[in-house]
């Protein structure tokens, strides 16, 4: 019997040795939308030749709930719980960019504390992202012990926004003009020995991925994205930076005080799975850093823009003892907060990108046009183009690195 | 220095109008040239990246369509709006920028999608959030918040299993309230269901 030698270097070269060699037949199968590595409910048509993908067509909308649409129909405060449902691994950090992109409408500046707030719950909101989307990288490539490890870390954070906003995932914390309530007595120092407690987990997280044989031979070299593409396709957060573009909102568009921190942006060199892998481990200690330059930092004085009377509404003990204030309470919970007619497109650096919200207000409580752009949107749109002529299980190693969520991708 | 930028854009492109804008630079630019002026941007300008692509229903305006554009530069880390309107009202078309930028191509088929814009030169303009055969532009401004019901393609459903896909009431859903007279709770679908408790046995 005749046997033929077929190298096993290079996957392109495979597949076109086999095109030639054998006859295959291409086989067509569906990837989720319920499946353990799509992360939610996204949906790939994969043609295969053999093991090999050669054509990828990715199926969005099973999560599309029509945000944009609800958003034009309610008031600007009535929206911000929808925000929560975006990106929820985050939802404090789109809490922020959403209150942000609204108050830039009406051109109203947030007083110093209530930026540093903002701050502080969008990176720590990063690390919750960064440690769910690590762990469940880690796992879709075989190693289930990071998992538990960041999931405990998670769960200490939970807790804090708990302590914070009254909710463990549905946050809804900023308002239009500020944020929800001050930060509780104490909280800051819980929040300082988290951080404590952290470093150490991402360097265990480090010794057990970083030099693993079977981490990196699953990931190196894999779902290659060049500079070029990844511009190209508007990719933006880790996974540009993980291809070699070093930008970042925070330092080259800075909004709720950023420059004031002293942080670095990692980038990767090949673009690969692995480099996107380092960059989120990078992040998440650099975030670290700026949690506890906040905690430094912090200034005193109000969470929300007092003399902005059509936007916030004024404290309950004020309601309760003044008219002029519950009049002004009663108009901006009904009427909503008072815009002017413009147009504004604002995006904020999120966990997973950014994450920008477009808005056509022709004045008074709600948008006209809401559009929201969900990085994990453009990040899946390189899918068919980075998919082809990797095998399945590359198919996992990928879609575990771009680190997407459908609740902002199907919006 | 974003003032400066914009009055040289519109002097070399005489096509080009200012617009108001609470932030960044933005210009209406019409829709025979809108390619000439995204290759400029993209090529001349630095504008590498194309951030963000939608619509916006004018509803009883005309033109009624307009596409919104946002690009960004990598580079001087500026970004600026482009619209472009659509001058068909019944059958509003625009020119696509995909061969441009890649991020085109899904940005330009959500908002076919969601407006039934089409976008001229798209090499795959298909629905990318509803299913193919969806009936509706649902941001549309005529397009009801409840939405409407719809039938469900449910001929894979059909040939394996032999029934029919049952769409869920909309009544009872979000954003829909009923039409009858008499009390809410009464007509909410699931109140007919509601008169057992713990005391009281489910009718049979």
């Amino acid at each position: 019997m005749a046997t033929k030698e077929i190298s096993v270097g290079d996957v392109l070269a495979r597949s076109s040795e086999y095109e030639e060699e054998l006859d295959t037949e291409r086989m067509t199968i569906s990837m989720g939308p319920s499946h353990p590595s799509t992360h939610g409910v996204l949906r790939l048509k994969l043609e295969l030749d053999g093991e090999v993908v050669t054509e990828c067509d990715p199926e969005l909308g099973y999560l599309h709930r029509g945000d944009e649409k609800i958003a034009e129909n309610m008031t600007y405060n009535q929206f911000v719980p929808y925000t929560d449902r975006l990106d929820y691994l985050a939802p404090l950090a789109n809490n922020v960019a959403y209150a942000i992109a609204v108050e830039k409408l009406a051109h109203l500046e947030v007083p110093p504390r209530c930026q540093a707030i903002r701050v502080l719950v969008s990176e720590l909101a990063r690390i919750s992202a960064h440690l769910l989307g690590l762990g469940a990288f880690a796992m879709d490539t075989g190693a289930l012990t990071v998992f538990m490890l960041t999931f405990t870390e998670r769960e200490k954070l939970y807790t804090l926004f708990e302590k914070l906003t009254g909710a463990r995932l549905t946050t809804s914390f900023t308002r239009i003009g500020g944020v929800a309530r001050d930060l509780p007595d104490d909280w800051l120092n819980e929040v300082s020995v988290f951080v404590d407690q952290l470093i150490p987990v991402v360097d265990e997280v480090d010794g057990l991925l970083t030099r693993n044989r079977i981490f990196v031979d699953r990931t190196k070299d894999v779902g290659v994205i060049s500079r070029e593409d990844a511009i190209s396709y508007g990719l933006t957060g880790p996974n540009l930076r993980g291809s070699g573009v070093p930008l970042d909102l925070r330092k080259d568009v800075p909004y709720s005080g950023y420059e004031q921190y002293d942080f670095d942006i990692p980038v990767g060199t090949v673009g690969d799975a692995y480099d996107r892998y380092l960059v989120r481990m990078e992040e998440m200690r650099q975030s670290a850093l700026i949690v506890k330059q906040v905690i430094e930092t912090i200034p005193e004085g109000s969470y929300f823009a007092e003399d902005a009377k059509r936007i916030f509404p004024p404290t309950k003990d004020k309601v309760m003892s003044s008219m002029e204030e519950l009049i002004q309470n009663f108009m901006i919970t009904t009427q909503g907060p008072q815009m002017p007619a413009g147009e504004v497109y604002f995006e904020a650096e999120n966990p997973k990108g950014a994450l920008g919200f477009f808005i056509h207000s022709k004045g008074g409580g709600v948008p006209y046009r809401m559009k929201i752009r969900g990085p994990s949107f453009c990040n899946l749109s390189i899918l068919p183009k980075i998919c082809v002529g990797a095998m399945i299980s590359d198919v996992v190693a990928i879609l575990g690195s771009l680190d997407f969520v459908m609740g902002e991708c199907d919006r | 220095m974003d003032d400066d930028f914009l009055s040289k854009l519109l002097e070399s492109h005489n096509y080009l109008t200012q617009r108001d804008s609470a932030d960044h630079p933005a210009v209406n630019c019409p829709a025979d040239r809108w390619t000439d002026c995204a290759k400029s941007l993209r090529d001349e300008h630095g504008y590498d990246m194309l951030i963000d692509a939608t619509c916006i229903d004018w509803d009883k305006e005309s033109p009624r369509f307009s596409a919104v554009y946002h690009l960004f530069s990598t580079v001087t880390h500026k970004y600026i709006r482009i619209v472009v309107d659509a001058e068909d009202d019944e059958n509003p078309s625009v020119p696509s920028v995909t061969s441009l930028w890649a991020a085109a191509d899904w940005h330009e088929r959500e908002a076919y999608d969601m407006f039934g814009v089409t976008f001229e030169g798209h090499p795959d303009l298909r629905r990318i959030l509803m299913w193919d055969s969806y009936p509706w532009h649902p941001l549309r401004k005529e397009f009801p918040l409840a939405g409407h019901d719809t039938e469900l393609p449910d001929i894979a459903v059909r040939e394996e299993t032999g029934t029919p896909v049952i769409p869920a009431p909309m009544a009872g859903g979000p954003f829909v309230s009923s039409k009858q007279a008499g009390a809410m709770s009464k007509n909410e679908p699931r109140g007919a269901d509601q008169s057992w408790n713990e005391e009281e046995e489910k009718p049979k």
